[in-house]
């Protein structure tokens, strides 16, 4: 067992876990936060994306120690005061969404890229959740979505 | 109307983005257990001992149930019944579940499946489906190894043959196709007062489920109730499999008495869950010189796997669907599903079609090129139309779209122009241009007659909200919203007063699977007679209001009006407070049975389904010279649905569709080796991913169907089924090459060249 100190959705933790724990274990069962989905467990699919120091990684694929020291947002932490982030408006306005169980992961591949690069292209879109996979979609929708939120971004 | 036909948002769109949407993995009880599945490690083997002396001394171990511990059938009833819900004394293929572990923890619970020692005596396996029909080959079921065998007879084949100026045969072969939905399967089960069980989980069917955990534990179905959690994805892949899923579970928690939590891993579930049955098709198309089918012949083997499961409606589907949307006078289909020792097989969207569409529309192109004739004039000359008779000697009587989509997506895709100027490219990269026009029967059809019924219920509550509930299932394909748009349409309220409540066994009577792209037709016409006595009581309230009669008064948006004097009206929540103040009965059920179908099994003949969606695709493509490679520019993809009750669903559908039939023909292959799959990932199971993505063009075309909800049809399956033959045909347009295997991947399309004495 390890103690790791970081911030969650910009809330300060200190938490007891296994040195062997992945960072989407520490959120969904020792933090209850289950909007970080697992699909597959080992990097391929992207369904438990979040953001970690700014930049968007494969929770399953972090361990704990990695985790001591560091900030990490998460689905949970898009929504502010009853208010939803432009991306997360942005899906729902799109059609973007249909099972929905990839879409955090593509939420938080999209904030990692807009914080990144507010205005992308539709092909800079399309490399920035090429880690992520949907079944469901086709993706056309979620790309339309990421170009509606940048555009509302923009007129802020 | 107000709702029907507009794109409102999805009803549960704002859970999903927020990640509050419960899942089945997000579900926790206090005491849970975690269970694994310890599974074969061979094809073909007799299981000499199963000893778990070793697994239950490890701490943290609950549980160990074999075949020995089910109190009640070890059965997992699809159609026939052949399959254990674990193995008992032989295993069939790698993977087949041997024992259940219930522990504290997932790991503990791993741990205890490798202490299980398991001894094995091989016996020879049957694993080529060519050979399982053979007389010296291993028989693992009957005495041929056949799970079915379904036929066409039309007219005279001989004299159709005769009739031909051309004839065409080929042989073609397609893949093992994995659903890849992103959540994989999952239940957990819940031991409940009196000796019941409730099973939540991912799953199309709950009433399968309800079947399963009855016969496992021997309890009345009364006793077991089945709730579904929000699925992620399912395409079929969620049909029948979760029933051994929810077994699984279920018998952990009866033993128990605890609540016990099963969740696969990807690896676990590629390698024994269901999968798209690998085809091979020898299609022999005869045609006149004018371009008109005399005669359609077609022999195909499925490839099922160890264990019948829903291999025989799969076929039956197949050979329906085998000869395409034309009138042909004279067809002879015979198909088989055989037996071999891998993982059996099962529903996958267009289930048993997409594997014969792409042999005979891959058929329609050649006979085009052999013919000096356009494909799309090829195709005006032989699709069906009303009047006309299918394969099958349906009569159709209304509600064919065939034409119109095929006119606008060759419109929409600029067919002619483009077709030309692809034919001047010379450079490395080649572009081509293909379609392919299908057709799609909505709902069970003659197949399953049995399971076309589906119940409703519909409560309007005192503060003027609506709660539904029905027995079909959301998956992601939209059904929540779509039915929550009807029963506000319906009920002339708005759509955010309504709200379904999750897909329960103890809501409403057994209503069949949700499959067959059927759940619009059926769920929305049982919820509209369930509207129906509460429309009367609102007419009856609203009349006294308005002092008038309840016939001469009518729903108007989200008021009741004198038909024939549109200033006398009242608002619907001006009424629904009255019917509760006079102690109404608010609720109500409503059922409804599909429309008649019917077969004749020696014949192949009959009404097979009550009603068809139509589609045609056209593929664009550029394909480089050099490396073989693929890149699919567009797909025009024109669909009718009857009535599009949400276009951007309807979209979302085509979208979605379109890309997981452009992976089926370009990239996506399940590899066995001595029966084992060695792709069970996403980094060796290749799907397509947003880089791969080509301009999707989504059409809508509306030709309404008199027994749908507001005209409208069952269409989510057709997205995927015509896509790879419109690619190949594509390809072959830019390269001249003929495809005859799926999918058509670099290395492929290099040995079709070599074949044809073109390759480098």
């Amino acid at each position: 067992m390890i103690t790791i100190n970081f911030k969650i959705n910009g809330t300060g933790k200190e938490l007891i876990v296994p040195g062997t724990a992945t960072l989407l274990e520490i959120l969904r069962e020792h933090l209850y936060l289950t909007g970080t989905k697992e699909g597959c467990g080992k990097g391929e699919c992207g369904a438990c994306t979040v953001i970690f120091n700014g930049k968007s990684v494969n929770s399953c694929l972090v361990l704990a120690p990695q985790v001591d020291g560091c900030e990490i947002i998460t689905i949970e932490g898009l929504e502010k005061d009853g208010e939803l982030d432009q991306i997360q408006e942005a899906f729902i306005e799109a059609g973007a969404v249909q099972c929905g169980f990839c879409i955090p992961g593509f939420i938080m591949s999209a904030k990692a890229l807009l914080m990144e690069n507010p205005q992308p292209t539709r092909e800079e879109i399309k490399k920035g959740i090429s880690g992520n996979l949907c079944r469901c979609t086709g993706y056309k929708k979620i790309i339309d979505a990421i170009q509606l939120a940048a555009e509302k971004l923009r007129d802020k | 109307m107000r709702i029907i036909g507009k794109s409102v948002n999805r009803e549960d769109a704002y859970e999903k983005v927020t990640g509050k949407a419960p899942f089945t993995d997000d579900l926790s009880f206090a005491g849970m257990l975690y269970a694994k599945v310890k599974r074969s490690s061979f094809p073909h083997a007799k299981l000499l001992r199963v000893d778990t002396s070793k697994a239950k001394a490890l701490t943290g171990v609950h549980d160990i149930a074999t075949s020995n511990e089910i109190p009640g059938k070890n059965l997992v009833h699809v159609v026939i019944d052949d399959q254990p819900l674990l193995a008992d004394g032989l295993v069939k293929y790698i993977g087949e579940p041997i024992a259940v572990v219930a522990a504290e923890t997932p790991e503990i619970a791993e741990e205890a499946c490798e202490l299980i020692d398991v001894e094995y005596d091989e016996l020879p396996a049957i694993l080529d489906p060519l050979k399982s029909r053979g007389e010296d080959s291993v028989k693992i079921y009957g005495e041929d190894n056949i799970f079915a065998h379904h036929k066409i007879r039309k007219g005279d084949i001989e004299q159709g043959f005769e009739q031909a100026d051309i004839i065409l045969e080929n042989t073609y072969r397609t893949p093992y196709q994995e659903h890849a939905y992103l959540e994989t399967q999952g239940m957990v089960a819940v031991p409940r007062f009196g000796g019941a069980i409730d099973i939540h989980g991912s799953m199309q069917c709950p009433f399968y489920v309800q079947q399963t955990v009855s016969d496992i534990l021997g309890l009345s179905l009364n006793k077991v109730r089945v709730i579904q959690m929000r699925t992620g994805g399912a395409f079929g892949g969620k049909e029948d499999v979760p029933s051994l899923v929810g077994g699984q579970a279920a018998l952990s928690a009866y033993r128990t008495q605890r609540p016990v939590k099963l969740i696969y891993t990807r690896e676990e579930d590629i390698i024994s869950m269901s999968k798209r049955h690998p085809g091979w098709i020898r299609y022999k198309t005869g045609m006149t010189r004018e371009g008109e089918l005399t005669a359609v012949e077609i022999e195909f083997i499925f490839d099922s796997g160890a264990y019948s499961t829903l291999s025989s409606i799969v076929l039956w589907r197949g050979i329906v669907h085998s000869v395409g949307p034309y009138n042909v006078p004279n067809v002879k289909v015979d198909a088989y599903a055989v037996a071999t020792n891998k993982v059996p097989c099962g529903a996958f969207r267009g289930f048993g079609s997409p594997q014969v569409i792409f042999a005979g529309e891959t058929q329609m192109n050649e006979l085009a090129d052999k013919l000096g004739m356009d494909p799309v004039d090829l195709r005006r000359k032989n699709i069906l139309r009303v009047g006309d008779r299918t394969a099958t000697g349906q009569l159709l009587d209304h509600s064919v779209g065939i034409g119109k989509t095929l006119e606008a997506a060759c419109g929409k895709a600029d067919w002619m122009r483009k077709k030309e100027e692809y034919s001047k490219d010379t450079g490395e990269t080649r572009r081509g241009i293909g379609l392919s026009t299908i057709f799609y029967g909505v709902g069970l059809g003659a197949g399953g007659k049995h399971l076309a019924k589906t119940g409703a219920y519909v409560q309007v509550l005192k503060d003027c909200t609506v709660q539904f509930a029905v027995g079909t299932t959301e998956m992601g394909q939209g059904m929540r919203t779509v039915l929550t748009q009807i029963v506000a349409e319906q009920l002339g309220v708005s759509y955010r007063q309504v709200f379904m409540m999750e897909t329960d066994t103890s809501r409403v009577p057994d209503s069949g699977p949700t499959v067959a792209s059927r759940a619009t037709v059926m769920s929305g016409n049982a919820l509209i007679e369930a509207c129906k006595p509460i429309k009367q009581t609102m007419l009856k309230t609203a009349a006294k209001l308005l002092n008038s009669r309840p016939e001469y008064l009518e729903f108007s948006g989200e008021e009741i009006m004198l038909q024939k004097e549109p200033k006398a009206k009242v608002a619907v929540t001006q009424v629904i407070e009255e019917c509760h103040n006079n102690n109404e009965n608010m609720a109500s059920e409503g059922w409804f049975v599909a429309p008649t179908t019917s077969w004749n099994a020696e014949l192949g003949q009959g009404k097979a389904y009550f009603a068809y969606s139509w589609a045609t695709n056209v593929a664009e493509v550029e394909v480089d010279t050099k490396t073989y490679e693929v890149k699919v520019l567009s797909i025009t993809a024109a669909h009718d649905m009857g009535k599009a009750i949400n276009p951007t669903q309807v979209e979302g559908q085509i979208e979605g569709g379109s890309l997981q039939g452009m992976g089926y023909g370009l990239m996506e292959e399940v590899l066995t080796e001595n029966g084992r799959i060695i792709n069970p990932n996403f980094s060796t199971y290749i799907i397509p991913t947003a880089l791969d993505t080509p301009e999707v063009v989504p059409l809508i075309v509306e030709e309404p169907f008199e027994d749908g909800p507001y005209g409208a049809k069952g269409f989510g399956e057709q997205p995927l089924m015509g896509i790879a033959p419109a690619v190949t045909a594509a390809i072959s347009d830019a390269i001249g090459v003929k495809l005859h295997e799926l999918p058509a991947t670099p290395e492929r399309i290099m040995d079709a060249l070599k074949r044809k004495g073109e390759g480098k």
